[in-house]
């Protein structure tokens, strides 16, 4: 993983290098297969890809605790300097991101197992889209990481605000649902939450994008980063006529 | 004996960027030879006033060179010889007609080992005052008890002034060094691997002692420990046969060196 050509003179400490780095791959490849299952659980309404995606977590905070304790490790014994020091704080802060990317997962699959018993007149195309995005996000952030790869965490970076875009209309989309009929409260709820979690995903994949750069570089990807998520801002009309400002806003 | 303890705070704060009125000393184009062997190749570098700066670098780069020529201790050898200038207060020690006793007065040096004389504590602190000044006894008195202090040792030694300095243990005696050094109050202070010889609590002692004085003085360590640099230097520079590599904080140069040289050193991949 380090970016110097020459290995280092300790042979051990090289290797120990090369199996952090293993360790984290792993770790990315686990919870990427763990938002798949997850994804497939509220789309396809397959209860036993939810129960997958479940089960896969103790497995990925299994992971992260061998991180930091190789983490913890490598900083007491080897001292580490310069790319060295960087690729092995950002695994430490990558492992805690891909962590949280896991435990979204789980949720959106135990969610997915309540919304299941519900027969939802709508379609799920809007979170279908941002189900892909999230993937893909994912996906590249993990990529990135396996190849250290500072031009695809930027890509991963940039990408973010269009998933955030789909959340937001989503977002407005439930709320009209509930609007419509108070039976649709507790799916639409659910949905909501699952929104939110895959948009929480995104944020993290955006996170480990920023840390890989900054390992991989040792500089911060420059400018402000972009966020989409208005949903905060957005205020449902009480009675209508009564105030023009009240519809959704845009923060 | 007027010691400003306020430089302190100043000096913490500053943080605009090295101009040459900051540095304490300045080197320009300094090329060294031993014979026709030339160690140090162009080598233009500013050490700050009231920083640490530690010179790093495989051995046989020049960085215990270049602290020979601060005080033009090469001139004790023949055959060696340096071109260039270094200014310390605007002046070029390199140049004719500076007196290298006056030299060494303004700029102290502590060696690898610890070099107490074979005399008392007191003594070994009195002996350099008396060269460079002619002190009263109770003024004489009150700079040994300065110097002792100010190197962390007095609390230690008080009660034993006129115990012989081979007494002391090596961490008490380099931190005695130090204060033979400083106790003609030099502007810079050299240190050419003081921790070497030294176990790791008293190398702590000798660290905090250092972060300590760099209140008063430009301080140039020379070091093999990286991470002893990492923790006493304000600015660290890298050196590889006879060349400045990189000059940076601490920070960066540990963090996000800029050169690959130096990233290579510092993680260990030099070959």
């Amino acid at each position: 993983m380090p970016d110097s050509e020459s290995p280092h003179i300790v042979k051990s400490f090289e290797q120990q290098l090369a199996r952090l780095h293993d360790k984290v791959v792993e770790m990315g490849g686990a919870v990427e297969n763990q938002l798949t299952e997850a994804a497939g659980a509220v789309l396809e309404k397959d209860t036993d890809a939810a129960m997958r995606a479940v089960e896969a977590d103790p497995r990925v905070d299994e992971i992260e605790r061998e991180i930091e304790q190789m983490v913890i490790r490598l900083l007491a014994l080897r001292q580490p300097l310069a790319a060295d020091l960087r690729q092995i704080v950002a695994a430490l802060k990558i492992s805690t991101d891909l962590e949280r990317i896991g435990d979204y997962a789980a949720n959106v699959a135990k969610r997915s197992i309540v919304l299941n018993q519900f027969n939802l007149p709508y379609s799920l195309a809007g979170l279908a889209n941002m189900v892909v995005r999230v993937q893909d996000n994912l996906k590249l952030a993990i990529d990135a990481i396996g190849e250290n790869d500072a031009e695809k965490a930027v890509e991963v970076w940039r990408s973010d605000e269009m998933v955030d875009d789909i959340y937001n209309a989503i977002f407005r989309e439930l709320i009209t649902y509930m609007m419509e009929d108070p039976r649709n409260i507790t799916p639409c709820t659910h949905l909501l939450f699952i929104a939110k979690n895959l948009e929480r995903i995104g944020d993290h994949a955006t996170n480990v994008a920023e840390t890989l750069h900054y390992a991989v570089v040792g500089e911060v990807i420059l400018g402000n980063r972009p966020k989409g998520d208005t949903s905060a801002y957005a205020v449902v009309r009480h009675r209508e006529g009564e105030n023009d400002r009240g519809q959704a806003e845009h923060g | 004996m007027q010691i400003a303890p306020s430089t302190r705070n100043e000096t913490m704060l500053e943080t605009t960027a090295p101009t040459d009125a900051e540095a304490g000393v300045s080197v320009r184009h300094l090329n060294f030879f031993y014979g026709s062997n030339q160690a140090l190749r162009d080598v233009s570098v500013d050490f700050r006033a009231r920083e640490v700066t530690a010179l790093i670098g495989p051995s046989g780069c020049g960085k215990s060179t270049l602290l020979r020529v601060l005080n033009r201790m090469y001139d004790l050898y023949p055959g060696q010889r340096a071109e260039g200038e270094v200014l310390i207060d605007g002046r070029n020690i390199l140049g004719p007609g500076v007196d290298a006793t006056s030299l060494r007065r303004d700029v102290g040096m502590v060696f690898q080992k610890p070099t107490p004389f074979p005399k008392s504590i007191y003594e070994n602190v009195a002996f350099g005052i008396r060269l460079h000044e002619k002190l009263g006894r109770a003024e004489l008195d009150e700079r040994v008890r300065w110097a002792l202090s100010r190197a962390a040792l007095w609390d230690e030694v008080r009660d034993r002034l006129n115990a012989s300095a081979l007494g002391l243990s090596g961490g008490q005696q380099q931190r005695l060094c130090i204060a033979r050094s400083i106790a003609v109050r030099p502007e810079v202070l050299l240190l050419d691997e003081p921790t070497s010889a030294l176990d790791p609590i008293s190398t702590l002692k000798v660290e905090e002692l250092i972060d300590e004085l760099k209140a008063d003085f430009t301080i140039v360590i020379v070091t093999h420990n990286m991470q002893q640099a990492a923790r006493c230097a304000d600015r660290v520079a890298f050196f590889y046969l006879g060349e400045l590599v990189e000059i940076a904080s601490a920070e960066d140069l540990f963090t996000r060196p800029r050169e690959k040289r130096t990233q290579e050193y510092v993680t260990g991949r030099f070959s």
